[in-house]
């Protein structure tokens, strides 16, 4: 009984910790432009498959898993400059089929160069699972927590003390007055373009050992972070972690004790429900019209 | 016997308490103009006597009948019409079509017939069209029946939207700031329209910062300062109470 | 509106009469009957999210319902497929009926959410309820009788939706320019302005979409009949998205926007056959491109440019 309950838990939070890093994506780049960048999906996706590529490439692991986090970041910030600013202030269903637009062009040049296959990468440190309770833990889990839990403390930092963080934060609050005191917001969207890309490439890094990866995993992922950013409050941070961890948690649990076939359905299932109870999520503030 | 009571109405957000116990009697067929300096709670007041807000405490009652925390569009029902502080025009319309939106609850609006353009329904929608071009020029509109509303300026949208507020055929309206970003011919013109739809036997309630205005059109008016009611009378009562002219001062210097 | 409301109708029947008799071959006409159904459904779509101003990210869940209850209920129930089709539609209609108070009660980026969570949950219960519906290889689906004859060949088929289509324009038309397609306009313009003059914005919302599903429903079952074969894909994510670009490509709040949409984006697939093994990048690209320079759609971006309202 426990034993069951801990394996499942495991495997919840760590898949959980990969929906929490794109769940920040979305978090960082709504309250940067109020776009919600479906090609959120694609960095995690872009992260695993270039960690695959040059690891198999020969390089050491560091460096490889380096590069599969600048490359989707050079990537996310091409997307700003390219796609999004130039269209600024335009409705948001423009913007989200762009973003679409882009996770389509990101995913088709994956499947051109890198093929459709399944790729896996080895784990960090070994496979010998660790026992705990009757459960098993793949020690790779404990590198996706333990990743996570440090960028979450690091962005917590970079938000509250540091002026760079603090100027992003003001920009999400008020765009113009941000502007009228001098900030750079077009730093700022780059920065939160950059950051969310390399937060997704580095979720997608971590699972893969786990989870195996190929050209058309990004979709599910990314929308089950965004999941995960409503769920949370859109533009919460710490929302969108917590939320991360409770999708999938809750997503392991449902497929464990209820039906695996409807696993991706939980979700789903899990957002509409709140959503019709609290309609902006668990940590979003009331907002009041101002007519 | 009153057309509108309001009773120890209070509102809050969060800690700010935007009005705080206001009391007040309308009576039939009067311009009631409300005053204040800038986040008095004036507009507040209008958007909980209208339903945009629910209050935290109180009472409205419109002809007697409990009206507050109702939906805006049971008022409108109840033939209480409105116009905005910051505009609300729809941009996505015809200037006229904004005007025919305003007759919204006197027509059928049935899907299924407008669908299948059933010829009673058609006949109903072209003299609304006539109706609604009577109206703009009721209100000074007449060159702008076929125009867009995103291509008007500030000034026509606010009589715009008082178009619209007529074409529901109100008992009570209210008007939000109708002088405001106007020059001074344009307020005179309005000035005009709000004498003019009283005397065509509407109850007229008023927020204006513009004083000559004020003084010229109201029978009664109330005066707010921090969201509370500082006094109520008539023009020359107002214009000679130390609290409102302290407050005034004060608000300005 | 202006007496010539009905301009751009006529131009379409034309076009729909003259179409069979010059297309090559049947791959056309094969082609042209499914930008008409994309067209209906699109045009439905677009009084939701043009009009009414309310995002659908699940539409295709919709269509998957009709399009299953048309394969379904016929093949294991022995359903007569016109009953099947009217069953698909009105479970469409009360899905969304059921969901429509809470989920408009969101807006923007939650209402997307609510939208895409709905239509999802929709297609995996399509893909693993397979002793129903096969699965993710899908299901054969019985060939359609109406009133006694069997519609087999694609020449009968053009002209059932080529009515359809008609139809559908001339009620769309008179529909937006009515008290209802008023306050629909009106409550995406500003809510507050349209709830002091009463109108039940809810209840609008509500209406037009669950008239959308419907309409989505009735198309995906018959698009189910002329392909002869149902599969899980037609219900999902992605299939909405091509929905909802149809949309904005072709125009929002734009009736003939609807049909350019619908067209365009039906035909781009079989032109970037040939870019094997590129399609999807270019696709992604074209999306991409459209946006950015034509955000506000072709034909209300051409209108404006030609000085001519709609």
């Amino acid at each position: 009984m426990l034993s069951q309950f801990l394996q499942f838990l495991f495997s919840g939070v760590t898949v959980g910790a990969t929906y929490a890093l794109a769940a920040l994506g979305f978090t960082l780049i709504y309250n940067a432009s109020n776009v919600i960048n479906f090609a959120q999906g694609e960095f995690i996706m872009l992260g695993g498959m270039l960690a695959v590529f040059f690891t198999q490439a020969g390089l050491p692991l560091p460096v490889a898993l380096l590069l599969a986090m600048l490359i989707p970041a050079a990537v996310g910030v091409l997307i700003e400059k390219l796609a999004i600013e130039p269209v600024k202030g335009a409705e948001p269903v423009t913007l989200i089929i762009i973003t679409i637009g882009a996770s389509l062009v990101i995913r088709g040049l994956t499947a051109v160069i890198f093929g459709k296959g399944t790729h896996s990468l080895p784990a960090f440190s070994g496979d010998t699972p660790i026992e705990i309770l009757g459960a098993t833990l793949l020690p790779q889990s404990l590198w996706v927590l333990g990743i996570t839990a440090l960028v979450v403390v690091l962005l917590w930092y970079y938000f509250n003390r540091t002026l760079q963080g603090k100027a992003m934060l003001a920009t999400s609050f008020n765009r113009l007055a941000a502007e009228l005191v001098g900030i750079n917001t077009s730093w700022v969207l780059f920065m939160s373009f950059a950051m969310s890309a390399a937060l997704g490439a580095l979720g997608g890094i971590l699972i893969t050992p786990i989870t195996l990866t190929s050209y058309d995993v990004g979709i599910m992922l990314g929308l089950k972070g965004f999941v995960a950013a409503v769920l949370g409050g859109l533009g919460n941070g710490l929302g969108a972690v917590v939320g991360g961890l409770l999708v999938g948690i809750l997503e392991a649990m449902g497929a464990g004790y209820i039906s695996s076939a409807y696993k991706d359905a939980i979700p789903f299932v899990l957002i509409l429900f709140i959503l019709f109870f609290m309609p902006r999520g668990l940590f979003g503030g009331q907002s009041t019209d101002r007519v | 016997m009153s057309m509108l009571e309001v009773k120890d109405l209070s509102i809050h957000f969060g800690g700010v308490k935007a009005v705080q116990n206001v009391s007040f009697a309308i009576d039939p067929g009067i311009v009631y103009s409300v005053i204040g300096p800038n986040g008095a709670g004036k507009t507040t007041l209008f958007n909980l006597i209208t339903g945009v807000y629910k209050p935290s405490a109180g009472e409205i009652r419109l002809d007697g009948e409990a009206i507050h925390g109702r939906s805006p569009n049971e008022l409108a029902r109840r033939g209480v019409a409105r116009t905005f502080q910051n505009l609300q025009i729809c941009m996505n319309m015809s200037a006229r079509e904004n005007v025919m939106v305003g007759a919204h609850l006197r027509l059928d609006r049935n899907l299924l017939k407008a669908a299948l353009h059933l010829p009673g329904l058609r006949k109903r929608d072209a003299e609304l069209r006539d109706e609604a071009a009577e109206l703009m020029r009721f209100v000074g509109l007449e060159q702008y029946v076929e125009a867009r509303a995103d291509a008007m300026s500030y000034g026509l949208l606010k009589r715009l939207e008082i178009a619209r507020a007529l074409a529901m055929k109100p008992r009570l309206i209210f008007l939000d700031e109708p002088a405001a970003g106007l020059n001074p011919k344009e307020t005179i013109e309005v000035d005009q329209l709000v004498r003019k739809i009283a005397d065509a036997g509407v109850t007229v309630v008023l927020v204006e910062h513009d004083m000559k205005m004020v003084m010229n059109l109201s029978d009664r008016i109330l005066v707010l300062n921090y969201g509370k009611k500082l006094a109520e009378g008539t023009g020359e009562e107002i214009r000679r109470n130390p609290d409102v002219i302290a407050a005034y001062l004060g608000a300005h210097a | 509106m202006p007496k010539n409301v009905y301009r751009g109708l006529y131009l379409v029947i034309a076009i729909l009469l003259v179409l069979p008799h010059v297309l090559p071959n049947s791959y056309y006409l094969d082609l042209a009957v499914r930008m008409a159904i994309n067209a209906v459904i699109v045009l439905g779509l677009n009084l939701l999210i043009g009009f009414a101003g309310q995002i659908s990210l699940g539409h295709a869940g919709f269509l998957g319902i009709g399009a299953y209850a048309s394969a379904v209920l016929p093949t294991h129930f022995g359903w007569h497929p016109l009953a099947a089709m009217g069953a698909g539609a009105l479970a469409a209609g009360l899905l969304a009926a059921l969901v429509a108070r809470p989920i408009f009660k969101l807006k923007g980026n939650y209402l997307a959410m609510a939208t895409l969570g709905l239509g999802i949950i929709i297609s995996i219960a399509l893909r693993n309820e397979a002793q129903w519906t096969g699965g993710p290889d899908g299901m054969p689906v019985p060939s359609m009788g109406l009133f006694g004859f069997e519609l087999s060949n694609d020449r009968q088929w053009y002209w059932v939706v080529a009515l359809l289509l008609s139809v559908s324009v001339w009620a769309s038309l008179n529909l937006i320019d009515s008290p209802f397609g008023r306050a629909l306009r009106a409550l995406h313009g500003s809510e507050v302005a349209s709830q002091v003059v009463g109108v039940d914005i809810v209840r609008y919302k509500v209406a037009i979409f669950v008239l959308s599903a419907v309409f989505a429903s009735l198309m995906g079952s018959i698009t189910a009949h002329y392909v002869g074969f149902v599969s899980p894909n037609y219900a999902d994510f992605f299939h909405s998205i091509e929905l909802v670009t149809m949309v904005v490509i072709g125009g929002m709040a734009s009736v003939y926007g609807s049909l350019v949409g619908a067209v365009l984006l039906t035909a781009l697939p079989q032109a970037l056959a040939t870019f094997e093994g590129w399609e999807t990048v270019v696709f992604g690209a074209i999306l991409m491109l459209c946006m950015i320079f034509l955000p506000k759609g072709l034909v209300p971006t051409l209108a404006a440019k030609f000085g001519k309202g709609e």
